[in-house]
């Protein structure tokens, strides 16, 4: 009687903790997808989704207006492929983002080198490189469209000042990629140079010393020492940029004189991709989703090879560091 | 550009790259139509604009008429507010009760005629005569289905700077100034005479795309046939209306402003340009960018038949729950005493000729137009015009041939290469 008694509720004591071993097993198992199931849910809903649906939107001819569309295979695409206008929009993109790219990081190296010498009041100055990042995108674009206006521009008012006729900033190809760069440029230049502070100041002073002792002067230091130190960082922003450039759409909508198309000029002469996505989905009265979705599977795919590129130089500078 | 705005930006393309998703989420304003339930006594209409439309004190009139009705507005800008209706009707959630349509994206809508409550079934096909004849046509789908009926119109009128007229030895008086092109050739042939004694840096007009599409706006058909092709490539008039503006760019005439651009804000205010395609809106627009110039201004009728740069119409989405009392709130809208209050409240010309003949309308005088009679003016521009047929694509055609004689005025290209671009724009449009 009294064996049976204890051996009830060692059963059940054994049972009830065999169920609390399986539970915890399971809370080992499980909960760590679910402390990160919040980001991959958001993740799928507007990430993997949205990319999914765009892809079978892109084999379709639908039309935001019509009410029926049809799988049409892969004939977006082979129009894409020989659209001109698709092609003319790439070569811009491209342009406006070397055009834009190169002296920004050029300039932000520059001034992240002289920021990181003993200057008065150094923070303040520091700080003040971000201002253009604070400042509204949107007012950027439309103060600096006002500067490169063709009559009554303030850039051409002050050429006119050094005999240079007026240039009509928006009209010529090269000119509206000039102006649209330096856009981007005072923009981002800041932000550039922070990052590369930032990089230069975990530089050891024992390199500098050294360099001192063999005689490099501040220049030779600057191209010696500094930049291959931080060479990993330039090659972060270069990729940043890439991703940031190769999506350029604000500047140059807004650059527009009328704002109501996304034609990107008269000529297209700077129409970058994302325009011609806007403009074939919502640009005017076209509404033609299911190319537009087409070209925004191409950005895509371009963003994605020109990254893997860098991926790449990314591995290369990494096995020369070491 | 760190990751905070690397994320930023990513998460641009990834909108970018789902746009078509978005739309099918079909967000929008879906918030304010909720509220509109089938009770008998309650019901809540919504209203979606863009820009005012005048319509507050109608609202309270109505709501005083209709116990149980409350009508909420919202408005945005024109291009957001064409867009989302355009999610909202492809995606069927998220229109308002009462959408306002504006003329250039008419045409796209009304070729869907399903997706919106055709009000014949609510009456309004007796009301037919109440407007202009092409305000009314331009409202329809292809079987006849009323799928909006008209609000205002913009109609058109030319006009001039009194002071830079009389400083290249043309008339002032607007009589006069209106008798110096009884066509579109004459005006032309004006702008040489006064590009010939023109003060320096002055041209005639502002924009060559403008006096085109003044142009076009005559001709019927222009770009769509009564069958819906598009035969902008075939039609003589289309042609002839390009190689006008041609000759009017090729003599100097044109300031080559875009509208609405920067340039064109301040050619205003400088006195740039000696002439402005105007419709009643423009007025407004004037007085706005170049207050000083009051007083300068005149206002003269247009070269040939009238014309239109603007206007909008009200319809109901079918996918309203209250059609049928939205319906007959925009009858109300539409009503002649509803348009004549418009009228005097934000100067937006009636799109209904008894209106137009009325006195309140064609007594209306602008000061700052040297006390033009602005009311008649337009009012007369509205009738003389005859209906045009439109079609879907209308609003990018216009886009492309904008571009193309900018392309000109740019001396980027020559007027038959431009001309041929824009011939292989449309054809990729249709």
């Amino acid at each position: 009687m009294s064996d049976g008694a204890a051996a009830a509720p060692t059963h059940v004591a054994r049972r009830r903790s065999a169920t609390r071993r399986r539970l915890r097993r399971l809370d080992t198992k499980l909960s760590p997808y679910l402390y990160i199931a919040p980001f991959f849910v958001l993740f799928g809903i507007f990430g993997i989704f949205p990319l999914l649906y765009t892809a079978w939107v892109s084999l379709t001819d639908r039309n935001l207006l019509a009410p029926t569309s049809s799988f049409i295979g892969l004939q977006n695409y082979s129009e894409l492929l020989r659209d001109e206008y698709f092609w003319n929009a790439v070569v811009n993109t491209l342009g406006i983002w070397v055009l834009s790219t190169v002296p920004q990081l050029v300039l932000a190296l520059v001034i992240a080198h002289v920021l990181n010498r003993s200057l008065r009041v150094r923070t303040f100055f520091r700080m003040s490189v971000l201002l253009p990042q604070v400042t509204s995108l949107v007012a950027v674009a439309l103060i600096f469209t006002q500067l490169f206006g063709y009559r009554y521009g303030l850039v051409n008012y002050l050429l006119n000042q050094v005999g240079i006729e007026n240039v009509n900033w928006e009209a010529g190809r090269l000119s509206s990629w000039i102006a649209l760069s330096t856009m981007v440029t005072w923009r981002w230049v800041g932000y550039n140079a922070l990052l590369y502070l930032a990089a230069m100041q975990s530089i050891p002073d024992e390199l500098y010393e050294a360099s001192a002792v063999d005689g490099a002067r501040s220049w030779r230091q600057f191209i010696h020492v500094t930049v291959p130190m931080i060479r990993p960082t330039i090659i972060f922003t270069v990729i940043i940029s890439t991703i940031g450039g190769l999506q350029l759409f604000t500047e140059p909508f807004l650059f527009q004189p009328v704002k109501s198309g996304s034609t990107g000029g008269s000529g297209r002469q700077y129409q970058t991709v994302s325009m011609y996505l806007y403009e074939k989905a919502f640009g005017g009265t076209q509404f033609d989703f299911g190319y537009a979705a087409a070209i925004a599977w191409c950005l895509f795919l371009l963003i994605a090879v020109i990254s893997f590129v860098n991926y790449l130089l990314v591995r290369t500078i990494r096995s020369a560091d070491a | 550009m760190g990751s905070k705005v690397s994320g930023r930006r990513q998460r641009r393309r990834i909108v970018a790259a789902a746009l078509v998703v978005a739309t099918v989420a079909g967000t929008g304003y879906a918030a304010t139509t909720a509220a509109g339930k089938e009770q008998a006594q309650q019901v809540t209409l919504t209203v979606s604009l863009f820009g005012d439309f005048g319509y507050h004190d109608l609202y309270k009139q109505y709501e005083e008429s209709h116990p149980g009705v409350t009508i909420k507005e919202s408005i945005q800008d024109y291009a957001v507010h064409h867009s989302n209706l355009a999610k909202s009707v492809a995606t069927g959630a998220g229109a308002a009760d009462v959408e306002a349509i504006e003329v250039g994206f008419i045409a796209q809508f009304k070729a869907q005629p399903t997706r919106f409550v055709n009000l014949r079934q609510y009456g309004a096909g007796a009301l037919k005569d109440r407007w202009l004849p092409w305000k009314w046509q331009q409202g329809l789908g292809s079987k006849g289905e009323i799928v909006g009926l008209g609000t205002d119109v913009g109609s058109l009128a030319i006009c001039y700077r009194r002071d830079l007229f009389q400083k290249a030895g043309l008339p002032t008086n607007r009589t006069a100034v209106s008798k110096l092109w009884p066509t579109w050739q004459a005006f032309v042939e004006t702008g040489k005479r006064f590009q010939a004694k023109a003060p320096k840096g002055v041209t005639f007009f502002d924009s060559g795309s403008n006096v085109y599409n003044a142009m076009i706006g005559q001709v019927n058909p222009a770009y769509y046939d009564r069958s819906g092709k598009v035969i902008v490539a075939s039609n003589p008039k289309v042609k002839a209306a390009w190689d006008l503006t041609m000759l009017a760019i090729g003599a100097g005439e044109s300031a080559g402003f875009a509208a609405f651009s920067n340039d064109w804000n301040t050619g205003y205010k400088k006195g740039s340009f000696a002439t402005v395609t105007c419709p009643a809106w423009m007025m407004g627009y004037i007085q706005g960018q170049a207050p000083a110039t009051k007083g300068k201004w005149d206002i003269a009728l247009t070269p040939g038949t009238g014309g239109n740069w603007g206007g909008s119409y009200l319809a109901v989405p079918a996918q309203s729950k209250n059609a049928a009392a939205a319906a007959d709130l925009v009858k109300f809208l539409t009503s002649p005493a509803a348009e004549a209050y418009v009228f005097k409240q934000t100067g937006n010309l009636p799109s209904q000729p008894a209106l137009l003949k009325s006195k309140a309308v064609s007594g209306f005088k602008n000061p700052f137009f040297n006390n033009a009679p602005v009311g008649q003016i337009f009012a007369t521009s509205a009738l003389r015009l005859k209906p045009q047929v439109i079609g879907p694509q209308q609003g990018a055609i216009q886009t492309a041939s904008s571009n193309a004689i900018q392309r000109v005025e740019q001396k980027k290209q020559t007027p038959a290469k431009s001309w041929a671009q824009f011939l292989k724009d449309v054809k990729a449009l249709s």
